[in-house]
């Protein structure tokens, strides 16, 4: 597999980069990890001029604690997350979904920045990006925002990200006390992406009934989303098994389900549901109190 | 090892000799090889499933810089005959190595650009352009039969390649006296065999000495000489085939491609070396595919279990076009059918058909498997109907020990087996009567345990020259060559083509053991026609079976001479010697002897030379095997089915095989585990899927799921020994083995864990969703 002939450029910073991405314009793409984009250039379905490499670009890559928040650098890879202390104590949800992405090659080339960026329906952080209610921030040459996960995920393969921005990092709350987890994925048997995938995160109050319930899906529809009628339906309430089922019930409500070869729309709408059971209960199981 | 000791290396656990080369990246692959101005070649493929061509424009190619040459279907039309096909068939398309007027498969050749580089190649082939006139497409092989079927090839009328009908014993007398006749489908879908190494080539053209030398991917350099021979009109004498390092096979690489045949072609038109590198894409879609079968079957069966006889009517899906064995492979099912058991009477019927797919060929097991799932599938239909515990309805069924060598319904002649002891050894690993406890217990809380049992034999040492077909090159037989160089250490040269099998060790571990010599001593040459001399290559599990036992033939042709040198030498009759740690000794005192280099030193220095012995000492064995051997054994699991999900766990994984005497039980071991990982995957995985369009829907490794390492259950492995009396060897081969036992076995298992939902029979592979279907199909009845 061969792509169609593209110059190559290393950025050395965040502000180098984003010289070049404005220099080249639509002709340039910015080149991470490689792991979604150049499987694309070697089928030629995409074919940029110019790559702008920012793998090596030191202030993207990393975990820093900063005000409270824990923010990841948009070109960490997904080892460096799946393995890193102070997210797997702090940020468990993140830690388990980075380390359920691909094989240990895929997790030590693959980026956060790249994969929320190129956004397929079917991989895992978009879900655990979701359930965290990360915030991402987007630096462009005129400046830089924050977009909650809620509004960063457009369509398929489409985010908010617009031409010329580059995703700079994600910053979470760590997990509140009283707080459990769980990611469950059903593998595509080939390629290793998920079918469906559930993040699932609960906080209990001190009575024991659910003060916060926030599950991401990812797979089942073009974009990865929060099913809010599951989020709703346990909000103060006692999370027994009865309830938690009713809430997973919803999980694929309102959702245009993919249907591929390996799983048709029902059966993905009916794992998204069985996942969510599960992963609320094995969430509301690691609580420790 | 210290000084003076050598093992007893047969039976040992000897490591890979070939894996330190592989592991420390210093293995030649085709890909590896590059010559000075050597061309890299592209193929455009077709898009569709079925179209005609109208036009073909390859001047805007032409004129991109770096690009050498552009070739369609029209530039050798006349000029290449049709590619072959050995195996014999009613009904043999033409079958250009580029496209001509019409394409019918998606992948198939259509042109082929040459240029300074595979870049610029691939950017030539985006500026062809090919007029295509999309027709219907058929991909059922089913509805092919239909009358108002699209025709893939005009000429035949229909989309019959061949029909052809066995009978043996009195089929319908059993029919006629049975309690009951057993009827169901059963699908062998189709798979890619996915060689870690795709396929290519390397040919270079001496127009000085007119000399090709073609380096290719392959299990059969010979084989290939000589159909290329024949496809190029070139002497044999003048063409050497490399099989360098072959990253895998599985019979996918025992046949004659158009990108062989177009390499060659390429160079010598061109007077360049060039290369063609297959691509991941190009191999899952124009590499030989394997089973794709459907068999309707009916068994006639007497109410206590006793099987009378087997009836099935094939449906083999040829693809578009015929490659090498393509009409060969469903016969070695319908011959096998019958499996492990006394099955008195049989009949088949094949009607081969024509599609708008990739052909299939052999594939590890090639019909085996298939008649191993007809087989055991047979058994578990009839244990359900019946209510009859499935082992014990094998047990009752199976040929007995004392009917041994044994001929069954189809004619063939199994040469030794005894099969209970495999059945009893996995059951009392898996605990059976535990497990079966478990089962009960769990089914009362939701909890589906299956467990799964197959008893396969399957036949390999392929085999005596008559089985092949009458128009296959070379034979049923293999050769091998041993040359004692002059310093006392052992080239050997055999005709078979290892890619993996590990005859460099096994064969090393024969040739030491029976020269009294060290392993390191012996180097194992393959797969080079300018230095090996003809084999048939390695395929069917017959490299130790049949090229082992050439080998064993020049051994003891090498050792008659060396015995005869050292007898003169010692004053002791060459009946009294044996070869003993580096020496020739007496074998009724190992003291006296001499060392082995003087007998060396007396024949290569030839100083007093002995009436009627030449110099040297070099012998070679062509080694024609009367029959073919027959492993077998018994693999059984334990799984579980998640209601919810569909989703398959395995808690057990047994397998108990008998391949015959075991000359290194690490490689047996590597080949049970390959073997049973493949067999799992079409149990559960993999499946070829082309769209009623003729799209390969499962065109990448992304949609095509090879299992992982997680994917796959922890292997519990065991064996029983019973040599087989057809070679010097005993042993009777075991390289597919565990893809023929697997399938049926996971098969078995599930439908087991399923059997309280009254699900009967699934296809495979068994996917979560189809289970999920299948019981949500059965909670709503
Ligand atoms: C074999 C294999 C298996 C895989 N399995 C999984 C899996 O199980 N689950 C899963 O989730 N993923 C999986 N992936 C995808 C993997 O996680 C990718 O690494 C990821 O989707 C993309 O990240 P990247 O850093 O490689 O991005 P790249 O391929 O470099 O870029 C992807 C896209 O994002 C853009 N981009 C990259 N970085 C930024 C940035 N900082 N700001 C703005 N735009 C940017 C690029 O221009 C490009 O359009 C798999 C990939 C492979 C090859």
């Amino acid at each position: 597999m061969f792509p169609a002939s593209f110059q190559y450029h290393r950025a050395a910073s965040v502000k180098d980069a984003l010289g070049m991405l404005q220099q080249f314009g639509d002709d340039a793409k910015l080149l991470s990890g490689g792991h979604s984009l150049l499987p694309m250039m070697k089928l030629r379905l995409a074919q940029p001029t110019h790559l702008v490499d920012i793998a090596g670009v030191a202030e993207l890559s990393g975990v820093r604690e900063e005000g409270g928040k824990i923010v990841i650098g948009g070109a960490t890879i997904h080892d460096n997350v799946a393995s890193n202390q102070i997210v797997r104590n702090k940020l468990g949800l993140l830690a388990e979904v980075a380390s359920a992405i691909g094989d240990i090659q895929v997790r030590n080339r693959g980026t956060i920045g790249g994969s929320l960026a190129h956004s397929d329906p079917a991989a895992d952080y978009p879900a655990g990006v979701l359930a965290l209610e990360g915030e991402i921030k987007l630096e462009s040459s005129s400046g830089s925002r924050v977009v909650k996960a809620q509004d960063f995920f457009v369509d398929l393969l489409t985010t908010a990200i617009k031409p010329g921005e580059i995703l700079t990092g994600v910053s979470f709350t760590p997990h509140p006390a009283r707080t459990g987890f769980a990611y469950l994925k059903h593998r595509q048997p080939a390629s290793g992406f998920a079918i469906v995938g559930i993040a699932a995160m609960v906080t209990l109050d001190a009575k024991g009934n659910c003060e916060r319930v926030r599950v991401g899906v990812t797979g089942l529809g073009a974009k990865a989303f929060r099913p809010a009628a599951v989020e709703s339906a346990l909000a103060g309430k006692k999370p027994d098994t009865g309830a938690i089922g009713t809430a997973a019930a919803h999980a694929a409500d309102g959702i245009d389900p993919l249907s591929d070869i390996h799983a048709s729309a029902d059966f993905r709408s009916e794992l998204a549901r069985v996942y969510t059971r599960r992963a609320i209960q094995q969430a509301i199981a690691r609580i420790k109190t | 090892m210290a000084a003076g000791i050598v093992p007893k290396f047969v039976g040992s656990r000897v490591k890979r000799r070939e894996d330190p080369r592989l592991i420390s990246g210093n293995g030649t692959y085709v890909d590896d090889i590059k010559l000075p101005g050597m061309l890299a070649a592209v193929m455009l493929r077709s898009p569709y499933g079925h179209a005609k061509i109208n036009s073909i424009d390859v001047e805007a190619a032409k004129k991109l810089p770096g690009v050498v040459a552009v070739l369609t279907g029209e530039d050798i039309r006349g000029k290449l005959p049709t590619l072959i096909t050995a195996a014999p068939a009613q009904n043999v398309p033409y079958h250009p190595a580029l496209a001509q007027d019409r394409v019918r498969f998606v992948g198939e050749a259509v042109a082929v650009a040459v240029a300074i580089d595979q870049y610029t190649a691939q950017d030539a082939l985006d500026l062809i352009e090919v007029d295509y006139d999309p027709l219907p497409v058929i991909t059922d092989p089913e509805k092919a039969l239909e009358a108002d079927a699209p025709v893939i090839h005009e000429q035949f009328g229909n989309n019959i390649s061949t029909r052809a009908e066995v009978k043996s014993g009195e089929i319908d007398r059993a029919m006629r006296e049975a309690d009951r006749i057993i009827k169901f489908r059963l699908v062998n879908q189709r798979l890619a065999p996915v060689p870690m190494e795709p396929r290519g080539a390397v040919a270079q053209w001496n127009p000085g000495s007119e000399y090709l030398t073609l380096w290719s991917s392959t299990q059969g350099p010979h084989l290939l000489r000589s159909y290329l021979a024949e496809v190029l009109k070139l002497p044999e004498h003048r063409m050497r085939v490399i099989a360098p390092e072959v990253g895998g096979g599985f019979g996918c690489k025992l046949n004659v491609y158009a990108e062989e045949v177009m390499t060659a072609y390429l160079a010598m038109l061109l007077n360049k070396p060039v290369k063609w590198i297959e691509r991941r894409r190009e191999n899952l879609a124009t590499t030989t595919h394997g089973r794709d079968l459907i068999t309707y079957i009916e068994a006639p069966v007497k109410n206590d279990g006793t099987i009378l006889g087997l009836k099935a009517r094939f449906i083999c899906d040829m693809g578009a076009y015929l490659q090498l064995l393509t009409p060969m492979v469903p016969g070695f099912a319908g011959m096998m059918m019958t499996g492990c058991y006394k099955v008195p009477a049989m009949a088949f019927e094949q009607l081969m058909v024509f599609t708008n797919k990739m052909a299939p060929d052999a594939y590890r097991g090639a019909g085996r498997p298939e008649a191993c799932f007809i087989a055991e599938r047979t058994m578990d239909m009839i244990a359900l109907e019946l209510n009859l515990d499935p082992a014990e309805i094998r047990r009752k069924n199976f040929i007995p020990k004392e009917a041994f060598p044994a001929q069954i319904a189809s004619g063939l002649i199994y040469d030794s087996g005894d099969y209970e002891p495999a059945l009893d050894l996995a059951l009392k690993h898996i605990d059976y009567p535990k497990v079966r406890a478990e089962q009960a217990e769990g089914r009362k809380h939701g909890r589906y345990i299956g467990i799964g049992i197959c008893s396969y034999v399957e036949i390999c040492g392929i085999g005596p020259s008559p089985m092949l077909p009458p128009s296959m090159k070379g034979g049923g037989w293999e050769s091998a060559t041993i040359r004692m160089e002059p310093d006392s250490k052992v080239t050997v040269l055999t005709g078979v083509s290892p890619h993996g099998q590990g005859q460099e060790t096994s064969f090393a571990q024969l040739v030491a053991d029976e020269l009294g010599i060290g392993i390191d001593d012996v180097t194992v040459v393959h797969g080079d026609t300018a230095i090996v001399q003809y084999g048939t290559g390695t395929f069917g599990s017959r490299g130790t079976s049949v090229g082992g036992a050439a080998l064993m033939m020049a051994v003891q042709k090498l050792q008659a001479k060396m015995k005869k040198i050292a007898s003169t030498m010692m004053e002791v009759p060459p009946d009294q010697l044996t070869f003993n740690n580096g020496t020739i000794a007496m074998a009724s005192d190992l003291t006296k002897s001499i060392p082995l280099q003087r007998v060396v030193d007396a024949s290569y220095g030839h100083k007093h030379p002995i009436p009627g012995i030449e110099p040297g000492l070099n012998e070679a064995g062509f080694y024609e095997p009367t029959a073919c051997t027959f492993p077998f054994g018994t693999h059984a699991c334990v799984v579980e089915v998640d209601a919810d999900t569909g989703v398959v766990k395995f808690l057990r994984y047994v397998a108990v095989d008998d391949c015959g005497r075991i000359i290194n039980p690490l490689l047996v071991e590597g080949q049970v585990h390959g073997g049973i990982a493949q067999g799992i995957a079409q149990a559960l995985y993999e499946e070829v899927i082309y769209d009623e369009n003729g799209q390969l829907l499962t065109a990448t490794l992304m949609d095509y799921a090879v299992p992982k390492a997680e994917m796959l259950p922890h292997y519990e492995l065991d064996s029983t020994v019973t040599p087989s009396p057809i070679n010097p060897l005993g042993v009777k081969g075991v390289g597919e083995a565990g893809t023929i036992g697997s399938t049926p076995c996971v098969v078995s298992g599930v439908l087991d864990a399923l059997k309280p939902f009254g699900i009967k029979n699934l296809d495979m592979p068994l996917k979560p969703e189809k289970i999920w279907r299948a019981i949500q199909a059965a909670r709503k009845a």
